[in-house]
C-alpha cells in the first residue's frame, strides 16, 4: 500500500469513530464511554503539545504535567471565585472570578504559557540530562506550591460547583462536552500541522537535528526553543482547563511527576515527531490502563515492564507501525 | 538559639541523606551518561528490607547489613539486565525505561508488603538524646545519621584518591575514552559503580526508615531533591554533590522552620503562614534556579559532561 | 590596499598548557581566497572557531568589516555575513536537501517567528532555494532526506548552506576532508566559481587544492602565523620549508 493511504485510511477510520462515539455509546447504553473518551481526547491534546517540544523540538521535558496542572487550577480557581462572587486578586489589578468557558479556558492557556515562559527561560539555558532533571524539578516545585495553597484545598484538591458555561452549548451534558474536546483537539491538530510546516516549525526541527549548525547559520536558537516551549505549555494548559471541567475536580496530583512521565510515554508509544502519533499513543495507553485496572489493582506491575519493552524493542511507535515509517522526518 | 541549633542539625542530617543519594547517582550520570530515575527505588527497597529484617530478628545491624547486601545486588542486576542496554540510547529512552522500573518496583513493594506503611523502630542503643550544648537535647539516632554520612564522605574521599578503582572511576567521569584506552574493563567498572550507588541509596533508605514511614513511592520524593542537588553540584562531581547536598539540606530545613516566622514580620499571621509555607516548599528549587542563572553547568562542572 | 574585510589582531587562546593561538595576526582582503595551512595541531580550527564565535580569544581582537567582533554571538556574526562550513559535515539529516537550503536562506530573511504559511509554499524562499540547489548541483536530489546523500554530496550541501545567505566572508574548514579524488574536483570547481564574488578563508590539508585556488596563504605553526604571501612566495620561504620539513610542498 502506498504510504499516503496507509497513513490516511486508518486516521480517517479513527476520525469517523471518534465523531460517532457518543452515538455508539448511546446504542451500547454505556454513558461512561463518553466521559472516558473525553478524558482520552484531553490527554491526546496534552500529548500532542508535548510532542511539539519533544518530537519536533528535540527537548526532553519531564515536567509537562506542570502546565497541565496550572491550566486545570486556573479554571478551578476562577470558577471558585466566580461562584463565590469574590475577586481572585484585588491588587495590583482587580481580577474577578469567572465561570464562563470563553474566559476560563483562554486564561488557563495563558497562565500555563506564562509559567512555561518562566520555567523555560531558566531550564533552556541547559540541555541534555540537566534539562530533564531541571524540568522535572520545577514541575515538582509547582506541585508542592499548589499543595501549600490551603485556600484552594491544598493536598485535598478543589471541587468545581459545576462545569463552566459556554454560550450556546450546555457543557453539563457529557455529549456536548465530548464534542467540545473533540473540536479543540481537531483545531489544535490542524494548527499544529500548519505550525510544523511553517518557517518556525522548520527552524525548531533544524535545531533538533543540529543545534550548532543552526547557530552558525544565524538563528538565535534559545529564543526559538523558548517560543516552542511556551506554545506547548499553553496548549497543555488548555488541556488542563478541559480536564478540570471534565472531572469537575482538580488536585495537585494532576501535576505530579508521574503524570509527566505518563504523557511522555504516550508520545513515545504513539510515535514522536509525528502529529497523530501522540493521539494514538494517548488512546492506547489510557485504554490499556483502563483495561488493566479492571483486571488487577496491581496493573503497574504489568505496565512497568511493558514500558521497558516498548523502549528497548520498538522504534517509531504505533504510528510508525501503521505507516511503515521508522521515524517520521519533517 | 536552641531552635536554631536543632534546625541546623536537622539540615545537616537531611544534607547527609541527600549526599548518600546523590554521590552514587552523580557518578552514574557522569560516567555512564545514563539518566536513571529508578535510583529512588534502591532507597525504598533498602528501607523495606531493613524494616522487615529488623522486625524479624530484632537486630538493627542485621537489618542494615541485609539491606545493604540486597540493594547492592539489586543495583548490579538492574544494571546488567536493563541499564546496560540503554547506554547507547538517547536520554529519552533512558528516562522512559527507568520510569518503567519505578512503576515495577513501587507496585512490587505494594504487592509484597501491602499498602500500609511499615514502621521501623530506632535501635535501643540509639534511642536516647544527647546534649551537644547544654539545654539542647538532640536525638542520638539523628546524630548517628550525621556521623555515618561523614564517615561515608571520608570513605569515598579515600576510595577516590587512594585506590586504583577510585582513580578509574574518576577518570571515567571526565574522560570515558581514556579509561577504555587504558585497558580497564568498562562493563565491570560500570556494574561496580552502579552497585556502589545502589548501596549508598540503600544505606540512606535504611537510615530514613525509623524517621519516615516506609512506604511505596517514598523513593521519589527524595529522588527529585537529589536531582536538585546534582544539578547544583554539577553532574559527575562528588565534591559538588557533597557541597550541594549540605546546601540543599540546610536551605530546605531552615526554610521550612523559619520562613513563616520571617513573613510574620511584615504580613498578617494567617497570610504569612501560607506564603511562608509556599516559599519554604519551593526554597530548594529557587536555590537551583539561582545557581542555574549564575552557573548553568553547576557549581563544580566536570570537564566533558 | 583596501580596508581588509577581516583583521585578526594579536589573538591568543590557551587551553590549559596548550597555546592554540599565539599572538596571531593576519588579514583577509575583500574578494580574495585566503588559505590557512599548517601542520596538525597548529591551531587552524581553533582560529576558525574564534572567528565564528564558538570560542572567545583570551586576548586580542578580531575585526570584521571594521567592526570588533568581541561580545557578538555566533548567530549574530552569521547574520552579519560571516558564514562557515564544518570540518565534520554538518547538515540536517532528517530534513530534505531543499529544506536544508531553505533554512540557510531563512536565517537571513529576518526572524522566523512565522507560524502559519507553509515554508515550502513561500515564494520568498522557493526561488532562492532553486538557485541554491543549482549552485551546488543538487537539483535532482532536492526532495531527498540529507541522510541519504553520499559523502561528497553532503559536503556540497554543507558548503551550499554556508553560501545560501547574504554571505560576505566564507570560512571553509577542510571542505575536502574525507573526499575521493572525484569529489575534490567537483568542490574545487564550486569554490573556484566563487572567486571574485565572495571572500573566502580556507583551511585545507590538500596542498594541490590550496596552491591552485588561493590568492594568498598564511602559514600557522604552533598557533602563530610565521609567513603570509602569494603561493609563489610561500613556496620559496625558507622558514616555511623548515616548518614543513619532510612534508611535500
Amino acid at each position: 500500500m502506498p504510504v499516503a493511504s496507509r497513513k490516511w485510511v486508518p486516521l480517517a477510520v479513527l476520525a469517523v469513530f471518534l465523531a460517532a462515539l457518543p452515538g455508539i455509546a448511546e446504542m451500547l447504553g454505556d454513558r461512561y464511554l463518553v466521559s472516558l473518551f473525553s478524558r482520552l481526547l484531553i490527554y491526546a491534546l496534552v500529548a500532542v503539545s508535548l510532542d511539539l517540544i519533544l518530537g519536533y523540538g528535540g527537548m526532553v521535558s519531564f515536567g509537562h504535567a506542570a502546565f497541565f496542572g496550572v491550566g486545570a487550577y486556573t479554571v478551578a480557581i476562577l470558577s471558585f471565585h466566580g461562584f463565590e462572587g469574590t475577586p481572585f486578586l484585588e491588587w495590583p489589578l482587580r481580577i474577578e472570578g469567572s465561570t464562563n468557558a470563553l474566559v476560563t479556558l483562554p486564561a488557563a492557556a495563558l497562565c500555563a504559557a506564562i509559567f512555561a515562559l518562566i520555567i523555560g527561560s531558566l531550564s533552556l539555558r541547559t540541555t541534555g540530562m540537566h534539562f530533564i532533571m531541571i524540568t522535572l524539578a520545577f514541575a515538582q516545585m509547582l506541585y508542592f506550591l499548589y499543595i501549600s495553597l490551603e485556600r484552594y484545598g491544598g493536598d485535598d484538591g478543589l471541587s468545581l460547583y459545576s462545569r463552566n458555561d459556554l454560550p450556546g452549548l450546555d457543557l453539563s451534558d457529557d455529549g456536548n462536552f465530548y464534542y467540545l474536546c473533540l473540536g479543540v483537539l481537531s483545531i489544535s491538530l490542524f494548527l499544529g500541522e500548519r505550525l510544523i510546516n511553517s518557517r518556525f516549525g522548520q527552524v525548531i526541527q533544524g535545531i533538533r537535528e543540529n543545534e550548532r549548525r543552526m547557530l552558525a547559520l544565524g538563528f538565535p536558537v534559545y529564543r526559538y526553543r523558548l517560543a516552542c516551549f511556551v506554545i506547548a505549555g499553553g496548549i497543555a494548559g488548555l488541556g488542563g482547563g478541559l480536564i478540570a471541567n471534565q472531572t469537575e475536580f482538580v488536585s495537585p496530583g494532576l501535576m505530579h511527576w508521574t503524570q509527566s512521565g505518563e504523557i511522555l510515554v504516550m508520545v513515545l508509544l504513539g510515535g514522536m515527531g509525528t502529529l497523530f502519533g501522540p493521539l494514538l499513543g494517548a488512546l492506547v495507553f489510557l485504554l490499556m490502563e483502563e483495561i488493566l485496572t479492571g483486571i488487577t489493582e496491581h496493573w503497574m506491575v504489568i505496565m512497568g515492564p511493558f514500558l521497558i519493552g516498548v523502549v528497548l524493542y520498538t522504534r517509531g511507535g504505533i504510528y510508525g507501525l501503521i505507516t511503515g515509517q521508522e521515524k517520521a522526518g519533517g | 538559639m536552641l531552635l536554631i541549633v536543632e534546625q541546623f542539625l536537622n539540615g545537616l542530617q537531611l544534607g547527609v541523606m541527600l549526599f548518600l543519594m546523590s554521590a552514587g547517582l552523580t557518578l552514574v550520570f557522569g560516567i555512564m551518561r545514563v539518566i536513571n530515575l529508578a535510583h529512588g527505588s534502591f532507597y525504598m527497597v533498602g528501607a523495606y528490607v531493613a524494616a522487615t529484617l529488623v522486625h524479624q530478628s530484632g537486630s538493627f545491624l542485621f537489618g542494615l547489613a541485609g539491606a545493604l547486601l540486597v540493594t547492592a545486588l539489586l543495583g548490579m542486576v538492574v544494571e546488567r539486565v536493563v541499564l546496560q542496554r540503554l547506554y547507547a540510547r538517547d536520554h529519552l529512552d533512558q528516562v522512559l525505561a527507568t520510569f518503567g522500573l519505578i512503576l515495577l518496583f513501587n507496585e512490587s513493594t505494594r504487592m509484597i508488603w501491602g499498602r500500609q506503611p511499615l514502621f521501623m523502630d530506632v535501635p535501643d542503643w540509639l534511642s536516647h538524646t544527647v546534649e551537644l550544648i547544654p539545654g539542647a537535647p538532640y536525638p542520638s539516632y539523628r546524630l548517628a545519621i550525621i556521623v555515618v554520612g561523614m564517615l561515608v564522605s571520608v570513605f569515598l574521599y579515600l576510595l577516590f584518591t587512594r585506590t586504583r578503582l577510585g582513580m578509574q572511576i574518576r577518570a571515567g567521569a571526565s574522560n570515558r575514552e581514556m579509561i577504555a584506552a587504558l585497558g580497564v574493563n568498562i562493563n565491570r567498572l560500570y556494574t561496580l559503580v552502579f552497585g556502589l550507588g545502589a548501596l549508598l541509596a540503600g544505606l540512606a533508605g535504611v537510615m530514613a526508615g525509623p524517621i519516615l514511614a516506609v512506604e511505596s513511592g517514598m523513593g521519589e520524593s527524595i529522588l527529585i531533591l537529589t536531582f536538585v542537588v546534582i544539578v547544583i553540584g554539577g553532574i559527575g562531581s562528588i565534591r559538588g554533590a557533597l557541597i550541594a547536598a549540605l546546601l540543599v539540606g540546610m536551605v530546605d530545613t531552615l526554610g521550612r522552620a523559619f520562613l513563616p516566622a520571617l513573613f510574620r514580620l511584615f504580613l498578617p499571621v494567617a497570610q504569612a503562614d501560607g506564603v511562608g509555607a509556599s516559599f519554604a516548599s519551593m526554597s530548594a528549587y529557587i536555590l537551583m534556579a539561582a545557581v542555574l542563572v549564575w552557573r548553568p553547568r553547576g557549581l563544580f562542572p566536570v570537564a566533558g559532561s | 590596499m583596501d580596508e581588509p574585510l577581516l583583521r585578526v589582531d594579536s589573538v591568543t587562546k590557551r587551553f590549559g598548557a596548550v597555546t592554540a593561538s599565539r599572538n596571531l595576526s593576519f588579514t583577509v582582503q575583500p574578494g580574495e581566497i585566503h588559505a590557512l595551512i599548517g601542520p596538525n595541531g597548529s591551531g587552524k580550527t581553533t582560529i576558525i572557531n574564534q572567528l565564528s564565535g564558538e570560542i572567545n580569544p583570551d586576548s586580542g581582537n578580531i575585526y570584521f568589516a571594521g567592526i570588533n567582533l568581541a561580545g557578538i554571538s555566533v548567530p549574530a556574526r552569521a547574520r552579519m555575513g560571516l558564514a562557515r562550513s564544518f570540518q565534520i559535515t554538518s547538515v540536517f539529516e532528517r530534513l530534505s536537501v531543499a529544506q536544508n537550503l531553505a533554512l540557510a536562506i531563512q536565517a537571513h530573511q529576518g526572524h522566523s517567528f512565522r507560524f502559519w504559511r507553509r515554508a515550502h509554499a513561500d515564494p520568498a524562499l522557493g526561488d532562492l532555494v532553486e538557485q541554491a540547489l543549482a549552485r551546488v548541483g543538487l537539483e535532482e536530489r532536492a526532495e531527498e532526506p540529507a541522510i541519504n546523500l553520499s559523502h561528497g554530496e553532503k559536503r556540497q550541501l554543507d558548503v551550499g548552506m554556508a553560501l545560501a545567505g547574504t554571505t560576505r566572508l566564507l570560512l571553509l574548514d577542510e571542505p575536502m576532508a574525507g573526499m575521493g579524488p572525484g569529489g575534490t574536483v567537483e568542490l574545487s570547481k564550486l569554490i573556484r566559481g566563487l572567486k571574485g564574488k565572495l571572500t573566502i578563508l580556507l583551511v585545507e590539508h590538500d596542498m594541490d587544492v590550496i596552491f591552485s585556488l588561493a590568492d594568498r596563504i598564511s602559514v600557522l605553526v604552533y598557533g602563530e602565523a610565521i609567513a603570509t604571501g602569494t603561493p609563489r612566495e610561500i613556496r620559496a620561504n625558507p622558514q616555511v620549508q623548515r616548518a614543513y620539513l619532510g612534508e611535500r610542498l
